[in-house]
């Protein structure tokens, strides 16, 4: 059993009760046992200060990849789950475009038993929508759910049939599980390796259409208002997909929807010189469209900031534009990214930014956590909304490098990860 | 020490109309080289010089080769096939052995957009783009403007239209730039599903109509049309390109005035251009390619300049 903790004098900023207060909390047997102004210790407690910081329930990313298995020289669900602790994300969810494809039961359990090992934060299988991921045959949700599987998605790539789709939607209802939705509509996006557009024309790249994302967008909106299933719309990059979310939400549609921080704060000039740290898929997309997102962020059509943790090995980064893979890691970046872009900014206030990190997810992913309410498992993140810090790719816990962020001075800093009671990350000083 | 140009010359978007006028000048007294029996000067001697040609090139790697070679580099070619993934080797492995056999230029031409951006932020050589992809094939580009000027005297006002595959074509951006920069009128013409969609920020005029373009223009630079653009589905089938698009006696002789010919090569003759237009009058498409080498001998010796270890050699060395 691991010892008693008491965050002492934080300020704890928990949505889920409408709570901003400096408070005390009580952490004991791996759940919060108390919380309020001066607080005793229980006996043996170890005593955390708190002072200065933010006490918030603990980050959950509901998309990331973490490569294992196939590419554990690219990540492993223990890296990936370290370098989720020391983002302050106390549990994660993993896309299941692995090598073997997560399409079964005992890929799903396979997750479940390296997470558990790694003692770091929590990871929660995604199962894939199809076998092998090949939008042919729907995979056995039920047993996948079974074993642990949170969701179902073939991110990575499309579900390009329509009536997939559709019954994927109208089946993952039996088990009450999101269908995670890649939106991309694969013959307009083909080839393509950056957004469509000014800077596009002028590098001499193909690019990648907002209609490629926002067909199946209002496609996949569509059939969750035929099926009466939960579609969740992963890494939303455009004006036009907020607002068709907000066109759904406004006639009671099961839909809901992630952006990433990337999205939020970057745009497609970031490829100029042919960095292939800012080529990601979807891609970064226009000034318009990253206000287009932070608006839907601050409003709520956006429900939940998802960092699509993708890592790559260095040489697959190292090479002509075209060639190199999608993705960029984020688990380590992304309270900072979110602070520096929306916060500290004016945007949102940091009640909305947990609110979209932590509250949402739990309750779309229907997972344990994304509250500090007495009795709940004590998952925490604290962290530090005004310091600020220059992001060393070589200071990472994951494997990956690949971050466009590499040498800028973000603010906000975690300074500990708390899961079930236990501390898995404290900020070295 | 930087030259006029810089390190590399790998586009023409980020030059200023100086830099630009400055190769065009540098490029008139080579022409005169060529014109001699012994069409040598040591200008580069003892320079080397590798021709890393990733796509398949006749002309362009023949151009920079004599150019090369009339001014006493030594010169070595290299033809790889196909991307560096088929390959096997990376393209930062490749330029990493060219740069440990103390070479002083690469003049590179690549598939992949950004490749010669990529070798030159990673080696200390002189890097020339010989053609990236779709994104500029600045010497193309130089040597259009050169042939321009030779007939127009002044580029300022002068009315270009860039008729056909702008969305493929990186003649089309290193021609935009340029003109643009020495103040002339750019329009382009074509199947609009051959235009990037975001044409018309980049400050031309879209005709689309090879009529009107041939009305508006005092010079057509027409593109090679791809075969392959009818397969992935841009355009119907290259007999109507030819009805549509084409350029033609029949149409040109409707023109208020001789529209000027230009062609980067290789033509295909009875789709984008016919033949009397191409060996007609006002055709300058040989004009190009003899300005071609001069244009890549003053590329060389400017960048040369730029290069420490070359500078020494190309100090007066014009004879």
């Amino acid at each position: 059993m691991t010892k008693p903790l008491v965050l002492r004098g934080g300020r704890v900023v928990d949505p889920s009760q409408g709570r901003d207060e400096i408070a005390d909390l009580i952490v004991e047997n791996g759940a919060i046992t108390g919380s309020g102004r001066n607080q005793g210790a229980p006996d043996g407690a170890e005593i955390v200060d708190c002072a200065g910081l933010v006490v918030a329930p603990g980050f959950i990313d509901v998309h990331c990849h973490l490569r294992e298995p196939g590419r554990e020289d690219v990540e492993t669900i223990a890296s990936g789950a370290r370098a989720a602790a020391a983002g302050g994300f106390t549990a994660v969810c993993a896309m299941p475009n692995t090598d073997p494809v997560t399409d079964n039961q005992a890929a799903v359990g396979f997750i479940v038993r390296q997470a558990q090992r790694a003692r770091a934060a929590r990871v929660y299988p995604i199962g894939a929508i199809s076998i092998g991921q090949k939008g042919e045959t729907l995979a056995e949700f039920g047993e996948m759910v079974g074993a642990g599987a949170v969701a179902v998605s073939d991110d990575g790539k499309p579900v390009a049939s329509a009536q997939l789709m559709r019954s994927a939607l109208e089946y993952a209802r039996t088990f009450g599980i999101p269908v995670a939705d890649h939106c991309e509509e694969p013959t307009l996006a083909k080839g393509g390796a950056m957004n469509e557009g000014l800077v596009s024309a002028r590098l001499g790249l193909k690019g990648i259409p907002s209609e490629a994302e926002e067909i199946m967008a209002i496609r996949d909106i569509l059939l969750a208002r035929r099926t009466g299933g939960h579609v969740h719309l992963c890494h939303m990059s455009t004006r036009g997909s907020v607002e068709l979310i907000r066109w759904g939400k406004e006639r009671g549609i099961g839909v809901t929807a992630e952006v990433c921080p990337h999205h939020l704060s970057l745009t497609e000039s970031e490829v100029e010189g042919y960095d292939t740290n800012a080529k990601m898929n979807p891609p970064l997309r226009t000034a318009d469209d990253v206000a287009a997102l932070q608006e839907a962020v601050k409003d709520g059509t956006i429900d939940v900031i998802a960092t699509d943790h993708a890592p790559h090995h260095y040489d697959e980064k190292e090479r002509e534009f075209a060639d190199a893979p999608n993705g960029i890691v984020g688990l380590e970046t992304a309270l900072a990214v979110n602070v520096h872009w929306l916060v500290a900014s004016g945007i949102i206030d940091l009640a909305t930014l947990i609110e979209r990190m932590s509250c949402a997810p739990a309750r779309i992913f229907r997972l344990p956590g994304g509250t500090l309410r007495t009795g709940s498992p004590a998952d925490v993140t604290v962290f530090d909304p005004t310091e600020t810090w220059n992001v060393d790719p070589a200071q990472f816990r994951s494997k990956g490098r690949n971050t466009p962020y590499a040498g800028r001075t973000l603010t906000g800093r975690v300074h500990a990860t708390i899961v079930g009671g236990e501390i898995i990350h404290r900020l070295a000083r | 020490m930087t030259g006029p140009l810089g390190k590399d010359l790998l586009a023409l978007e980020p030059l200023t109309a100086e830099q630009i006028n400055l190769v065009l000048d540098t490029a008139e007294p080579f022409k005169e080289i060529s014109e001699r029996a012994i069409k040598k000067v040591p200008t580069l001697r003892g320079a080397t010089i590798v021709n890393l040609f990733f796509e398949a090139s006749t002309r362009t790697r023949i151009s920079f080769e004599f150019a090369e070679k009339r001014l006493s580099a030594d010169t070595v070619n290299v033809a790889a096939s196909g991307s560096s993934v088929q390959k096997g080797e990376t393209l930062v492995d490749t330029a990493r052995n060219l740069e440990a056999m103390r070479i002083d230029m690469v003049v590179i031409r690549h598939g992949a957009s950004g490749a010669a951006q990529f070798l030159a932020d990673r080696i200390e050589s002189n890097v020339i783009n010989a053609g990236d992809g779709t994104h500029e094939h600045p010497t193309q580009g130089l040597l259009d403007l050169l042939t321009l000027r030779d007939h127009f005297g002044n580029l300022a006002g002068v009315k270009v239209c860039i008729c056909g595959d702008v969305l493929h074509s990186r003649v089309a951006r290193s021609n935009i730039w340029g003109l643009k920069k020495l103040g002339a009128e750019v329009a382009v013409c074509g199947p609009r599903s051959l235009m990037p969609n975001a044409i018309d920020e980049l400050g031309v005029t879209v005709l689309h109509r090879i009529e009107d373009a041939i009305q508006w223009a005092d010079a057509l630079n027409i593109l090679r049309l791809q075969l392959e653009r009818m397969t992935a589905g841009y355009i119907p089938s290259l007999r109507e390109y030819n009805r549509v698009f084409g350029v033609t006696r029949e149409r040109l002789d409707r023109a208020p005035k001789d529209v000027l010919i230009l062609h980067p090569g290789p033509m295909n003759r009875g789709v984008e251009i016919d033949s009397d237009v191409a060996d007609g009058p006002h055709s300058v498409i040989l004009d190009q390619v003899t300005n071609g080498v001069a244009i890549r001998m003053a590329v060389l010796y400017l960048l040369a300049g730029g290069n420490p270890k070359l500078a020494e050699a190309a100090k007066g060395a014009l004879a």
